[in-house]
């Protein structure tokens, strides 16, 4: 069962502007309050919105499970994974081996406010990017499995 | 008579719950010295400036990924019991 025009519509134009302000959570976890599981929640419930919106008909043929599944799965291995590639430096398990290196996410963060500087954090934002995009994949597939079943009495 | 034995219980454990919460004292713990470790070492060590984000993925990485293990086999267990809900769409639930 479809929404009215107004409502699809409100739902499409919404949707970006929902994924881009979820990703912002994700991207600056280490830097503001949130982090990957709150980001991850933000952008399924963009995909609530548009299943909601459209019928559930409508977006399983744009989404399949398999791929949400595969998402989710596969920032649960990035996460363990960067932790365990700390191991194979010769450093303990989830040692933040990143950190003031000097390379990606390795600026120096001296002691006292919060400048707000994207290129710091050594692993964390990785993490906070694995962790992001398994609770999207998580949280939408859970979603799409129990909105399932919207509209079928109105159609029977 | 069960109208009345209901709003009794109410303020009985209502009365209960206040006087536990007016004794109660906020900000002041026994022992700082991991509190005073995080928030003096925090910033360097892990270069993240902010110190939730240190503590929830760096000194206690491990707990994350339980809550992660935790999530994914939350959603194993939708997606087993809303298996066979729909027809037509069984093969792809699989």
């Amino acid at each position: 069962m479809r929404m009215s025009k107004i409502v699809r519509f409100a739902a499409d134009v919404l949707f970006g502007a929902i994924v881009i302000f979820g990703l912002y959570v994700i991207m600056h976890g280490h830097l503001t309050p949130g982090g990957g599981f709150q980001g991850g929640a933000i952008v399924a419930t963009g995909a609530a919105l548009v299943i909601v919106a459209h019928s559930y008909e409508e977006v399983i043929g744009m989404i399949k499970k398999a791929v949400l599944m595969a998402q989710e799965s596969a920032g649960l291995v990035m996460f363990a994974g960067v932790a365990l590639i700390a191991i194979g430096l010769g450093t303990t398990f989830f040692f933040n081996f990143l950190a003031n290196s000097g390379s990606l996410f390795g600026m120096t963060v001296p002691f006292g406010p919060n400048p707000g500087e994207l290129n710091t954090g050594g692993v964390l934002p990785l993490m906070n990017i694995a962790v992001g995009i398994e609770v999207w994949g998580g949280l939408a597939i859970v979603i799409l499995y129990m909105l399932s079943g919207i509209g079928k009495k109105e159609e029977a | 008579m069960r109208k009345e034995l209901s709003i009794l219980i109410i303020i009985i454990f209502g009365l209960f719950l206040g006087l536990i919460a007016l004794d109660l004292t906020f900000g002041d713990p026994d022992n700082t010295a991991m509190d005073d470790y995080f928030i003096q070492n925090g910033q360097e060590q892990a270069a993240t400036n902010n110190i939730v984000t240190t503590i929830v993925f760096d000194y206690r990485g491990f707990d994350t990924l339980g809550e992660s293990t935790v999530l994914f086999t939350a959603v194993i267990g939708v997606a087993l019991m809303y298996r066979k809900l729909v027809k037509g769409d069984a093969d792809e639930n699989e």
